[in-house]
């Protein structure tokens, strides 16, 4: 088991390694750079500001000298927001990005996952079909459409909930983006679960332990959960890095001061270090819910321990 | 006391598909008295299974089960499901065929162990594992404290069902239902489940009810038999009159498809077609970032050689490397060693270079259905091959010859238009059969070409082989298991295992006098199994 | 099925069997959730391609009189709203209205001046969207009073207008055509690439597919919006560009599942049987692996496209995608997304052609992988 974990982990370092240097090297081959869209400077101001920012030094040498910064747990200065380094900003957006994908990630597995289980109980009746149907709704309706209606359902015509904003993380301020994350993601737990609870009551193990006269909770909560979750876990681990490094969509529409934001605006006005902040962090995120998903795997799958 | 303890009258199951309802079986009656063996015998689609596994309540959901099934006075099929799970288990059990995959792999044998016990018998949890540790002794798993914390993949098929039969007896029973227990085990290994349900049922005076496809076993296990086909009881008697008088021609039949005549030898002048020496064929598993990687040799050092006119029974238990050999031999495997096909050295040529070699040379697989393109019709699939040989031919050419085919396996020609779904297990074997027998070979390599069949269907695919060999002077090598159609088809046997040869020699030698001890173990397990009785029989 | 031998007939005519395609295409007409979301997908697209032409709109043009005017299925101007317009486009001949009526579809009103009313005023009336056909009925001796006339023009903004005035309607077909478009041909794009690259993958196997699957892995690991802004970085705002981006994008799912079934194909016994015969590789793979192939490919194709689509509208959204005057329903339902509360049509009527034309899609989906699915045979 403990070789089993180390070897995760020496595989995930040479990831990051290469995920950080290709999204060194493509930010900077894009055309333009991060002053350049500044008006109404001179070109003499241009190139003292890079200078100062070592812009102007070698690929290889700002290369080298990000990857040092880095290891001392420097992300460095923002370009475009200077007051602010990237790693200030960090601090303030990540924990309202994390805390909504935490809650819409819970909702999603327990709610998901119930719904999922139901179904695959009363698979063709009636209950199934309805999980069935909210099930395909709710995958295909698109983020930037539910937020909206929620929006215009909750807050402007049932006046329930605020359109937007933070407000120090108020719990009114919350559910609309939570349930804008969560309902997606509950659409394809369910379906996930529903598919793999129906594939794990077809086997012959669990035609066994009917055999045996075991009773309900047994067979269906011992016996196919078990392995019926195995799926999900999968699934969940980089869902769990995406809804916890935050939703452009979400964040942008209802103006919540996430990390989710950083990205985009960070590519469009080449702002490397908060590009490269945030692809780190992703990366990061991601390489550790893989590794929290591997483990639960040899936790629930004993075959898998010994690989 | 009086009566039997199960009585079945009237019992009709039928399933909803997509294409109508099927009727599995129609109005079965039948009875079972207690401590008494009865088999209930048939071939695939008979509905042996589904009749007990309606009894047991245990049918698919888009199943329905009509009719009266006693258990000591009360209709099983009545019962709501938490009456049934107070019989299931504990006053019947049930076992089944697949014992690689009817334990749950998340779970210790203990714990798989112990449940059943603590639910029935509401024990505390040491006094469980006790009883747990005695069952594990009394099927006689070696080293049973040990095996409590392994895991099911840690133990080989036999084992398992071992542990399967513990589970299932572990709240003494009246009636244990066996749903063909041994037929994915090796024959060795079913002679010792056999034994040991035999002596099980000598000390714990459960009744058994049998299914099964074999006759031996039936002969040596059962008291009672009844013979099931297409949904119903044909003819019920006990063992000795089925044997001695059977009265039905369905019966008769079943018992008539054992594999029967020999085959003298070649010539001893007949030139030697296909020749291998020293063939040894090595996998490497594992491995990876970290781990090392392991060599696991198919087959060691074999050599073989191969007459014309001859059949070789290549026979040997799973893992044994037979099926290995042949595709070695045929170079459809790199291997070490010579192999050498008339006069040619084949062991190093490449794919081009068999090309045009691989028309004498042909193989037939054991999986009718598998083996088939399932996209192309029948027509299309027999003359492939031809495309490859004979590209001159032109398209109707193409199709004569594959009506020929059709005609020699005995197949209407006029169905090479149809797909291999449309076809019976029987019949797809026979479409690999023409699709080899177009191209004119020399060499048939065969690899348990009728292990995936019914015995009576075999019967009929061993007649067509003959008959085939006969026609067009074939050499066959032929690969299998099943050592009741090895001793009718060849005139030589090679005993593999573990990849090496242990014994080969004449079949009549081999089969009457075996030197080896494990060849010996193999006969006597297979053939000679009158050794197996029930105590007091 | 018996297995009794049959007779031989002679090289009778060979009856006609019913291959899986057959068989599929029959569970398929049976899903009846299907068969109705494939006649809307048909309805849609035609909608979509010839509905502009059809509609009295263009996507482009704009009615400076009908801003944020809310959908109906009467016509405009409706009768309130005739007398705003008129005061409107009088005050622009900067003279007064004196009266004015309306007869029929026609209206008319009186004007007056301090000074002499210039005729060619009338054409201000013109210009205006509610009116047309404007002409000088009468005017005074002393040129100061005139009575000017004009058709009311009937408009029907079935959909409503948007926030410069443009019909609803149009841009929404218009829009769906872009979104059909990109979804088609990025998922054509993402299918061609993926299959050519998971099936080589898949069969050539061995270090290549190691080094081939890496490729992907890191590509993946990559984060996908990161992936996603920096192709449109490089290509720009370019709407040609952009589908090949997005379906480059999304080949990496389709080249997993390619590369899957082609290792499970690979181990078929029916491939080893054709290597027995020594069919050439040639031979297997047009004859054996693209047919069993072709199932999960098409399968997956459908589920593709909507997603496809949502990238594309997700990347409207966010101002990156098709830029303007050029629209799709990812660029609407933005827009609308800024107007709700004050004109919510802005918002659910691209919506429900966007969420529509998805779950369309993915009905048709599932019931072709039901269709095909060969596990329930």
């Amino acid at each position: 088991m403990v070789m089993y974990v180390l070897r995760r982990l020496l595989t995930a370092i040479p990831t990051l390694f290469v995920v950080v240097t290709l999204a060194f090297f493509l930010i900077r081959i894009a055309p333009g750079g991060p002053f350049n869209q500044e008006r109404g400077l001179s070109p003499e101001i241009r190139a003292n500001i890079e200078a100062q920012f070592g812009l102007d030094d070698p690929l290889w040498l700002q290369y080298v000298n990000y990857l040092n910064n880095l290891a001392h747990g420097n992300f460095g200065p923002s370009y475009n927001l200077p007051d602010f380094t990237v790693g200030e900003l960090f601090a303030t957006g990540l924990p309202i990005s994390v805390q909504l994908g935490a809650m819409a990630l819970t909702l999603a597995l327990l709610v998901g996952g119930m719904l999922g289980i139901v179904a695959a109980l009363k698979q063709n009746r009636w209950e199934d079909y309805a999980v069935i149907a909210t099930a395909t709704a709710g995958s295909t309706i698109p983020t930037f459409v539910i937020a909206p209606i929620i929006q215009l359902v909750f807050g402007l015509i049932w006046n329930l909930l605020p359109i937007g904003g933070w407000n120090d993380g108020a719990w009114p301020n919350k559910v609309g983006p939570v349930l804008t994350l969560a309902l997606p993601q509950i659409a394809i737990v369910a379906r996930l679960m529903r598919g793999s609870m129906i594939e794990a009551l077809r086997a012959h193990h669990i035609r066994t332990a009917r055999a045996l006269g075991l009773s309900d909770w047994s067979v269906i909560v011992k016996h196919a959960l078990r392995g019926a979750v195995l799926p999900i876990v999968s699934y969940a681990g980089p869902a769990a890095a995406a809804l916890l490094t935050g939703s452009v969509i979400v964040e942008t529409i209802f103006a919540i001061p996430g990390v989710g934001r950083y990205f985009v605006e960070a590519a469009l006005n080449r702002d490397y270090t908060l590009v490269m902040g945030t692809v780190v962090v992703i990366a990061i995120f991601t390489i550790v819910f893989n590794l929290i998903v591997d483990i639960l795997y040899a936790v629930v799958d004993p075959r898998v321990r010994y690989d | 006391m009086a009566g039997p303890i199960l009585s079945i009258e009237d019992l009709r199951v039928s399933f909803r598909t997509l294409d109508g309802t099927v009727e599995a079986v129609r109005g079965v009656d039948l009875h079972l008295d207690a401590g008494e063996t009865v088999a209930i015998v048939g071939e695939s689609g008979s509905g042996k299974s589904q009749t007990m596994m309606a009894a047991m309540q245990l049918l698919a959901s888009n199943g329905v089960a009509t009719g009266h099934v006693d258990y000591r006075g009360r209709n099983l099929l009545a019962l709501d499901k938490q009456a049934m799970n107070e019989v299931r288990g504990r006053k019947i059990s049930m076992i089944f065929q697949e014992p690689m995959t009817s334990l749950d792999p998340l779970y210790t044998i203990g714990n798989q162990l112990i449940e059943p016990i603590r639910r029935h018998q509401k024990l505390p949890h040491a006094q469980a594992r006790a009883e747990a540790l005695r069952l594990l002794t009394l099927v006689q798993i070696p080293d049973p404290a040990r095996r409590m914390r392994s895991y099911p993949y840690e133990l080989s098929g036999g084992q398992r069902q071992r542990v399967m039969i513990a589970m299932a007896l572990a709240n003494k029973p009246d009636i244990l239902i066996a749903d063909e227990p041994t037929t994915a085990l090796d024959v060795t290994i079913q002679a010792q489940i056999l034994a040991l349900l035999a002596e099980l049922q000598a000390r714990l005076g459960m009744a058994i009810v049998f299914i099964t496809h074999d006759l031996n076993i039936v002969r040596r296990l059962a008291d009672r038999v009844y013979v099931m086909r297409h949904g119903e009881v044909v003819e019920t008697a006990t063992t000795e009159e089925m044997f001695t008088a059977p009265r039905h021609d369905y019966t008769r039949m079943l018992l008539a498809a054992e594999p029967e005549g020999h085959k003298p030898a070649p010539a001893d002048d007949a030139p030697i077609l296909l020749e291998g020496r020293d063939v040894t064929v090595s996998f490497e598993i594992g491995g990876g970032f970290l781990a090392r990687k392991m060599e696991l040799r198919a087959v060691d050092g074999v050599s073989l050689a191969l007459r014309r006119g001859q059949t070789i029974g290549v026979v040997g238990e799973s893992g044994s490397g037979k099926s290995t050999l042949g595709r070695a031999l045929l170079r459809l495997l790199p291997s070490k060693g010579k192999v050498e096909f008339g006069s040619q050295d084949i062991s190093g040529l490449d794919t081009a270079a068999m090309r045009p070699l691989r028309k004498r040379l042909q193989l037939v697989f054991q999986d009718p259905f598998g083996s088939l393109s399932p996209r192309m019709t029948v027509g299309q699939i027999i003359s492939e091959g031809l495309r490859v040989h004979e590209p001159s031919l032109s398209h109707r050419e193409r199709d004569r010859l594959a009506v020929e085919a059709l005609g020699e396996v005995q197949l209407d020609p006029s169905t090479r238009n149809r797909y291999p779904h449309e076809f019976s297990g029987g019949q797809r074997q026979r479409i690999a059969i023409a699709r080899a027998m177009i191209l004119k070979p020399s060499v048939v390599v065969l690899d348990e070409p009728t292990s995936a069949l019914d015995r009576s269907v075999q019967k009929q695919i061993v007649d067509l082989l003959r008959d085939l060999q006969e026609k067009h002077g074939l050499s066959y090598l032929f690969i299998s298991h099943d050592l009741a159609v090895v001793r009718a088809m060849a005139d030589y046997v090679v005993v593999m295992k573990s990849g090496k040869i242990v014994e080969e020699g004449e079949t009549g030698r081999i089969f009457d006098r075996p030197a080896q001890d494990y060849t010996r173990a193999l006969m006597a397990a297979a053939v000679d199994r009158e050794r197996f009785g029930k105590a007091g029989s | 099925m018996t297995d009794a031998a049959l007779d031989t007939v002679g090289a009778a005519e060979p009856r006609q069997g019913r291959s899986l395609w057959d068989d599929a295409w029959a569970r398929l007409r049976a899903n009846k959730a299907a068969m109705a979301s494939l006649f809307f997908l048909a309805a849609m697209a035609i909608a979509c391609i010839a509905g502009p032409w059809l509609v009295p709109h263009t996507y482009t043009t704009i009615y400076g009189d009908y801003v944020r005017t809310p959908p109906s299925l009467s016509a405009y101007p409706k009768a309130d709203m005739v007398e705003t317009a008129l005061a409107e486009a009088v005050k622009r001949m900067r003279v007064d209205i004196k009266e004015w009526r309306q007869d029929g579809d026609r209206v008319f009103v009186t004007v007056e001046s301090g000074r002499e009313v210039d005729e060619r005023n009338v054409r201000y009336l013109d210009r205006s969207d509610t009116f047309g056909d404007a002409k000088v009925e009468s005017k005074s001796d002393d040129g100061r009073t005139m009575v000017l006339s004009a058709s009311i023009k009937q408009q029907y903004f079935l959909l409503g207008t948007d926030n410069v005035g443009r019909d609803l309607l149009s841009r929404t077909l218009m829009a769906g055509r872009i979104s059909l478009a990109i979804g088609l041909l990025a998922g054509v794009t993402a299918v061609v690439i993926g299959v050519i690259y998971g099936a080589t993958a898949g069969f050539i196997g061995g270090r290549t597919d190691e080094v081939m699957m890496r490729i992907v892995d890191v590509l993946y690991s990559l984060p996908f919006i990161f992936f996603v802004i920096m192709l449109v970085v490089f290509f720009g705002r370019n709407f040609v560009l952009m589908f090949l981006a997005v379906g480059a994008v999304l080949w990496l799912d389709m080249a997993r599942i390619v590369r899957g079934q082609a290792l499970s194909i690979r181990r078929q016994e029916y491939i080893q049987a054709a290597e027995a015969l020594g069919v050439t590789r040639s031979g297997i793979l047009i004859r054996h692996v693209v047919p069993n192939l072709l199932g999960p490919v098409v399968i997956y194709m459908t589920l593709l496209v909507p997603q496809v689509i949502i990238l594309e509208s997700f990347l409207s959204f966010l101002g990156l995608g098709v830029q303007e005057p050029m629209t799709s329903w990812g660029v609407l339902i933005s827009a609308g997304a800024k107007n709700i509360g004050s004109a919510n049509w802005l918002l659910l009527f691209p919506a429900i052609f966007l969420v529509s034309t998805l779950l369309a899609l993915n009905f048709v989906g599932d019931g072709l992988r039901d269709a095909l699915d060969p596990r329930d045979r």
